[in-house]
């Protein structure tokens, strides 16, 4: 078998010139949060890489994380690290369908098997959940998941879904959902939480392993801490207006007109940890807070079952009112009781006491 | 619970709930408790009203007279500036509004963030000052008790976890605002068992004193 093409070549071919790749490798690097002194290695090792076999599983997922990689901005020299990628099996982009699809992927594995990167997107009902929840070709998410984790390098975890369970696990999880991490143990995993990620953030993570040959540093939660190492309030454009306390209260007033923090409109960027407010949408235009629109969180687990989306942070995420009027209402029963025993207690003292004179008492001495 | 994540959510959640329902069930247990148990009928024709007399009384035991300020200046300034800080905290930092807010439906104008920032060191620093005192003053350390040390603690953790959160001294952030939240809702829990009651009764035990001095035609 002719071994497969390098990036360099591959990049070549499609035009990409020198000077663009450089581009490219210098953004990766700064991305990665290595020093400048870096780029010609991570060059180097870039246009010797050789393509990788990726093969994609689509779970529990609404594609949004697809469409957000490949509805991003093109052509770019990013998006042709994807193309140049040996995506073998992918079921919203393959061309095949059917049979001819799994045997992609079948064969994917059987000839790149040890090196290949696995992506997932999407959560998987559990191993006590029904399997029929969701299935490809009749077969259950979670056995296709064994079957196709086992012989990877890595695996590579895209969406909220996948990495800790995103909608399909919010309250009452129907389906029984789960995050990869609790199926695939014994394998490297990166998640890539977002909802969806934001493009560069997938393709950088796949340049570094590229480059590397190994996973970047990771937080607690598995993500890569170049992406995920700050919070969205740290780097909000918006952050000298909290400081000051200075707040839009509708999203239609002079503060919000003004640019003021978001905050009590339900903005959660403080406890948000992504790249959104540095590496922005749509080719670096906007991104949600810049829109006029508080940060959903959708990058941290539980997202959907944090509480409203438009209110603050500080608030809590269940309904009490009921709950402390019934509490006060059988304290103060509780109260009322306590004083009527101790009430019932004085009179009692009063009726039974005994009066007795100074004179009886010298008398009993 | 066992990620931050789900720790923070905990204690916006569950937790919250939790220590809201031990407050007002214990809050509304007291105060009834004190307000049923009544007092024994007083058939002497009063001298002057109850309102006036009592009212007074909570402004004048409010405020030291030049006696007690002369005798323990430290107790007396110390004091007022902690209580002062605490309550500029609580009440006019905007999260803590907005809580409010969302579960009384109650909310007013808060201070800008440095404002709210300044006032919570000074109280930190009188808090210790508080402490240090205490444990060094031979009649304080003498008459102090576990429940003073026990309010101390519980009212002192908020303070110091909500600057750590504030200006995000622990790393992640949900781990910092939950442990802030966390020990908000401990003093919550603790405060109708403790002399930290005093925040509810400490204004009536005042009027009670001016109202039962101004029936009897006695000044307070």
């Amino acid at each position: 078998m002719a071994q497969p093409k390098t990036l360099g070549d591959s990049l070549r071919e499609r035009g990409v010139s020198r000077r663009g790749f450089l581009k490219f490798c210098a953004a990766t690097t700064s991305m990665m949060a290595l020093p400048p002194t870096m780029v010609p290695t991570v060059a180097a090792a870039l246009a010797k890489a050789r393509r990788p076999s990726v093969i994609w599983l689509s779970f529990q997922e609404c594609t949004g994380c697809t469409e957000s990689l490949t509805r991003s901005f093109s052509p770019t020299v990013e998006d042709l690290i994807f193309d140049v990628i040996s995506l073998d099996y992918h079921h919203t982009l393959q061309a095949a369908s059917g049979e001819a699809a799994e045997k992609a992927r079948s064969e994917a594995i059987r000839t790149n098997y040890g090196n290949y990167l696995v992506v997932v997107d999407g959560s998987l009902p559990g191993p006590d959940a029904n399997p029929g929840f969701s299935t490809s070709a009749g077969v259950p998410n979670l056995q296709i998941l064994n079957e196709t984790v086992a012989g990877a390098k890595a695996v590579v975890c895209v969406g909220t879904c996948a990495a800790f369970g995103g909608l399909p696990a919010a309250a009452p999880n129907p389906t029984g959902a789960i995050p990869v991490h609790e199926v695939v143990k014994d394998k490297p995993l990166i998640n890539i939480s977002g909802c969806p990620p934001v493009p560069m953030v997938i393709t950088g993570v796949l340049a570094q392993f590229l480059t590397f040959g190994k996973p970047p540093d990771l937080d607690q939660y598995n993500r890569p801490l170049a992406f995920f190492g700050q919070s969205i309030h740290d780097r909000c454009y918006r952050r000298p207006f909290y400081d000051k306390g200075l707040f839009a209260e509708s999203f239609d007033d002079e503060g919000a007109r003004k640019g003021w923090c978001l905050y009590r409109l339900g903005c959660k960027g403080p406890m948000t940890y992504n790249a959104c407010a540095t590496m922005k949408w749509n080719g670096g235009t906007s991104w949600p807070v810049e829109a006029g629109h508080g940060c959903l969180g959708c990058a941290e687990p539980s997202f959907w079952d944090a509480g409203s989306f438009y209110k603050a942070l500080s608030v809590p995420t269940v309904p009490v009112g009921r709950t402390l009027a019934a509490a006060g209402a059988a304290g103060a029963a509780i109260g009322a009781a306590a004083a009527a025993l101790a009430r019932h207690r004085q009179r009692l003292a009063s009726t039974e006491r005994e009066p007795v004179r100074v004179e009886e008492l010298e008398q009993k001495q | 619970m066992s990620d931050p994540m789900g720790f923070l959510l905990w204690t916006r959640g569950p937790m919250f709930v939790a220590a809201v329902s031990v407050f007002a069930l214990g809050m509304a247990l007291r105060l009834l408790e004190i307000f049923v148990l009544g007092r024994a009928p007083n058939y002497a024709e009063p001298r002057a009203g109850e309102w006036g007399p009592g009212l007074r009384t909570v402004l004048t035991r409010s405020l030291a007279d030049s006696g007690t300020f002369r005798h323990a200046p430290f107790n007396v300034l110390v004091g007022w500036i902690w209580h002062i800080g605490f309550l500029i905290a609580l009440l006019l930092f905007i999260p803590h509004i907005e809580l409010i807010k969302s579960v009384l439906g109650l909310h007013w104008p808060g201070l800008r963030n440095p404002a709210v920032d300044a006032a919570t060191v000074i109280t930190v620093v009188a808090l210790i000052a508080v402490l240090v005192h205490r444990l060094g003053h031979p009649v304080m350390q003498r008459i102090s008790t576990l429940d003073d040390y026990l309010a101390w603690t519980v009212t002192f953790l908020p303070l110091v976890t909500g600057y750590i959160a504030y200006h995000r001294l622990v790393n992640p952030y949900p781990l910092a605002l939950g442990m802030h939240i966390l020990t908000a809702e401990i003093f919550l829990i603790v405060l109708p068992f403790t002399k930290l009651t005093h925040i509810f009764t400490a204004f009536i035990a005042r009027w009670y004193n001016g109202a039962i001095f101004g029936r009897k035609g006695v000044e307070s």
